[in-house]
């Protein structure tokens, strides 16, 4: 049998990357017939499709978010479970960016594609870590590509919160962080570290965060903030969306230190930008080291560069002898545009 | 380094005051002798090494990157020092033999090991010894050495806020700190020990010390009631730049004269002309003012002598810089600062005198028996005994006959009693969240005036404004904006702002000044929403002939 060319396998078209030997889209962008849905997040699941094909979690956060009836179908695949659709071959890989994410592996006729989706190779105590998977071709995103982000090490930035908090005993702590993965994650750091006093919740993300919690991740006690008194709030930790930081929603807290937890919180500009006081350099996707070792251990000799900082990635990759090419894929990357509605639907 | 390059992280990004206090307050704390003064060194500007340029800098990085992917970093990031802190490669580890084991990761440097270090470093062994504590720095560690060596802190940190948390340490008065300050020298291991009370005050050895300045309060109408005239002496208030200038002797029996700022910069340099006139032993307290053909210049002629390192003979010549005394801190015979200001006044009286230089004259007093009085006089300065120089008038200022020189802005003791102020009315056309407690508020206002343009009249954004409102005010301008917002960018929203359809505001500000840099090609000092305009439909606010005209009665001054 002859090797297929990557582009008879997989090909990026409007509505995103589309298997046609296969007859499915990846994370598409607009409704399909079949689509396979590397991760929750809502700029790469979107309700509307005929039949979607994801891991049991992030079926679950699909649900979670857009109802009961957001496809068509659902079909559960787990980690390693391999299925053939059509002339190809896929099967789901941990990504190790939230619960339940995968990267998406497609072969046909000895050529093998990975979709990775969104993805860091970074320890995350609230799902599964990445797994490496060799291909010939490697789809990978660039949101920090650039050797400008390096995001160090999780656990000292939430020391440096839990040094505010306790340097600021009057204050309250707001730390915005993206409700799906984020969120968990924080405070799952944050009861690595030792603090176990209640952490209170942002109505936004109460529904996803108990989610986690049922799925056994140990997150300690919870509140809802909402109904809480102000003053009840001093030298407490609230975990809140992003946009949720800087509106009126804020007025609540006695005096609050805003924190976001973010990879753009490593450029100065940003954090500013946005009137943070705390910037937490805490990412779920690859920093540029992280990209660029995982893209050279894959062995791939193809790289497609989808979403992010395409330009520099893509000349590191010629620059080490790799083919590189931008996908020039859109509609990815606005997770937290699409979180500001969630926030002013949830505390109207 | 570490440990400081985290307060500066931290600082950098507080907006508030207390706050800032607070961090600095902790690390004084926390840290040792004699990295705690090193820190506080650097906070106070008292620092100053060859600085390392940025042109090393990107040298270093070039020798390390890839020359595609730092512009591009370059670009994203928009700042030098943090671009190189971010991108600086991972040292490659040594080869670990046997003998060498635990020696892969040097410890980064201390705070003292850099400051020590770089005084004593030649040129060419600076990018050597750069790169070796950029390569054992953390990202924010590279930053923060980055910044301190380029003399580039910009943490929004006066040298006074440091002072002021250093105090909090012993919980003494920063003006005690102030007060010493001149004799000390980083890294203040006897402050340090005073504050923590292991030692005695350190003494200032300085001949020609800085003493913090007294400042007065703005008057309101009804504060006169509970005034009585007689207690008060009243002077012009000069529209130039508060300054300290103090002569004094070396034990050698050297004179040295030096010129500070009213937060007690010293700006000697840049005024030479004035040296040879501060002859006699003291410290007087005045105004900085350019006096040609007799008269006193406005402050817009003044700021050409502003700010400059040094300074050109021309400048010299046709700028003459001129003292007006209004106060003695100090003669031959000692310290007056605890003295009432009405016998103050009379040895400044009699100092002048015998200094006897056209360069340094006395600020007159103004003769009143009432407050009616007095108010006719500021109304009018050029028929009060202000003459010529009425111009430069900007209000009057009461002192209390027998207020002692207290550092500061005590209650009760002087007054200034400020011009109004001029006045316009302008259209809100942006509006962007504030910081910290604001941070939820839309509180920073851009307006603008109307003025002709091809398509019809249009505004032109003449200014800014974050303060001058109550909280009830900020409320509703807030609501407005949101309700009225057209487009969003960022934190910035634009407002509505049609003829028809907007909110007017109206200004208040000090002066007016010629900027290229502004769009209308004016900027205002001191702005601030004196008033909400809801009455007002925008098609009535203020046009920008109106402030062109202002500025012209300014400049001809």
């Amino acid at each position: 049998m002859t090797a297929m060319r990557p582009q008879d396998i997989l090909l990026p078209v409007p509505s995103g990357l589309c298997c046609k030997a296969g007859g499915f889209h990846i994370d598409p962008v607009r409704p399909v017939e079949r689509a396979l849905i590397t991760h929750g997040h809502s700029d790469h699941a979107r309700a509307g499709h005929g039949a979607v094909l994801a891991t049991q979690e992030t079926l679950d956060i699909m649900r979670l978010r857009y109802g009961e009836n957001f496809a068509g179908s659902t079909q559960a695949i787990s980690y390693g479970e391999e299925i053939r659709l059509g002339d190809v071959t896929v099967s789901f890989h941990p990504a190790g960016h939230v619960l339940g994410s995968a990267q998406i592996k497609v072969s046909s006729g000895g050529t093998c594609i990975i979709a990775s989706g969104d993805y860091k190779d970074a320890r995350d105590p609230t799902c599964a870590p990445f797994e490496l998977v060799p291909c010939d071709v490697f789809i990978t995103e660039a949101t920090f590509g650039l050797p400008v982000f390096r995001h160090g090490d999780a656990a000292a930035e939430v020391k440096k919160l839990l040094a505010s908090v306790a340097l600021f005993p009057e204050r309250a702590h707001l730390v915005g962080a993206y409700s799906l993965g984020k969120a968990q994650r924080v405070i799952a750091l944050i009861r690595e570290a030792g603090y176990d006093a209640p952490i209170y919740l942002h109505g936004a993300m109460e529904k996803i965060t108990r989610y986690y919690q049922d799925k056994g991740i140990p997150l300690g006690e919870l509140r809802p903030v909402k109904g809480v008194k102000k003053a009840e709030l001093a030298g407490t930790i609230t975990l809140a969306p992003p946009s949720a930081t800087s509106d009126l929603w804020t007025r609540r807290f006695p005096d609050p230190v805003t924190a976001f937890a973010s990879g753009w919180m490593r450029v100065r500009a940003r954090a500013r930008q946005r009137g943070v006081e705390l910037p937490l350099v805490i990412s779920d996707h690859a920093d540029w080291d992280g990209l660029t070792a995982t893209i050279a251990a894959t062995g791939a000799g193809e790289v497609w560069v989808t979403h992010g900082q395409e330009d520099a990635l893509v000349h590191w990759c010629q620059s080490k002898g790799l083919a590189a090419r931008p996908l020039d894929l859109v509609g990815y990357g606005d997770e937290e545009e699409s979180e500001v509605a969630a926030t002013e639907d949830a505390e109207a | 380094m570490n440990r400081f390059a985290e307060l500066l992280d931290r600082l950098a990004y507080e907006p508030g005051r207390n706050n800032k206090l607070r961090l600095l307050t902790s690390y004084f704390r926390e840290v040792e002798d004699p990295d705690r003064g090193y820190a506080l060194a650097a906070l106070t500007g008292a620092l100053s090494f060859k600085h390392a340029k940025p042109a090393l800098i990107r040298d270093l990085i070039a020798a390390r990157a890839d020359p595609v992917l730092f512009a591009l970093s370059y670009d994203y990031v928009g700042d030098l020092s943090e671009t190189v802190a971010l991108m600086w490669p991972k040292p490659e580890p040594q080869a670990a033999g046997p003998d060498r084991a635990g020696h892969n990761n040097p410890p980064p440097p201390t705070l003292t090991e850099v400051v020590t270090t770089l005084r004593t470093l030649g040129k060419t062994e600076l990018p050597r010894q750069l790169a070796r504590w950029l390569d054992e720095l953390d990202e924010t560690g590279r930053w923060a050495l980055l910044k301190l060596v380029t003399g580039a802190l910009r943490i929004g940190i006066s040298a006074r806020l440091a002072k002021t948390a250093a105090a909090a340490l012993g919980t003494k008065d920063p003006h005690e700190v102030e007060l010493i300050w001149p004799g000390l020298s980083p890294p203040y291991l006897d402050l340090f020990a005073w504050l923590e009370g292991r030692g005695d005050k350190p003494v200032n050895q300085d001949p020609a010390p800085f003493r913090p300045v007294m400042l007065a309060h703005a008057i309101e109408d009804d504060d006169f009631a509970s005034m009585n005239a007689a207690d008060y002496i009243a002077e012009w208030k000069w529209d130039g730049i508060r300054v300290q200038a103090v002569s004094g002797r070396e034990a050698d029996g050297r004179v040295v004269t030096r010129l500070y700022s009213r937060s007690g910069e010293d700006i000697t340099a840049g005024f030479p002309d004035l040296l040879p006139s501060l002859h006699l032993p003291g410290a007087l307290d005045g105004e900085l003012l350019v006096v040609r053909d007799r008269r006193v210049q406005s402050f817009n002629v003044l700021q050409q002598r502003l700010n400059r390192k040094a300074v050109s003979p021309k400048l010299m010549k046709d700028y003459p810089i001129h003292l007006r005394a209004y106060d003695l801190l100090g003669d031959e015979h000692g310290d007056l600062r605890e003295l009432p200001f009405a016998e103050r006044r009379a040895k400044l009286e009699g100092f002048i005198a015998r200094l006897k230089d056209p360069r340094v004259d006395l600020s007159p007093t103004i003769s009143f028996a009432s407050w009616d009085e007095l108010k006719a006089a500021r109304a009018d300065p050029a028929s009060a005994g202000a003459g010529d120089d009425a111009e430069a008038v900007e209000g009057v200022m009461l002192k209390r006959r027998d207020a002692l020189y207290l550092p500061g802005r005590p209650k009760g003791q002087w007054w200034k009693w400020k011009h109004d102020p001029h006045i316009i009315d302008a259209v809100l056309m942006y509006a962007q969240r504030g910081h910290g407690k604001r941070s939820s508020y839309y509180s920073d206002y851009t307006f603008g005036v109307w003025t002709s343009s091809e398509t019809g009249d249009q505004l032109v954004p003449v200014g800014k404004a974050y303060f001058g409102f109550t909280d009830e005010e900020l409320l509703q301008i807030d609501r407005f904006v949101r309700r009225n917002t057209t487009e969003k960018f960022g934190p910035v929203r634009h407002v509505v702002h049609e003829p028809e359809q907007g909110l007017v505001l109206e200004v208040a500000f000090e002066g007016l000044q010629r900027s290229p840099r502004h769009k209308s090609g004016v900027a205002m000092r001191f702005p601030r929403i004196s008033r909400l305009r809801w009455d007002k439909p925008p098609r009535d606010a203020d046009r920008l002939e109106t402030l062109e005209r202002m500025l012209k009665n300014e400049t001809a001054g």
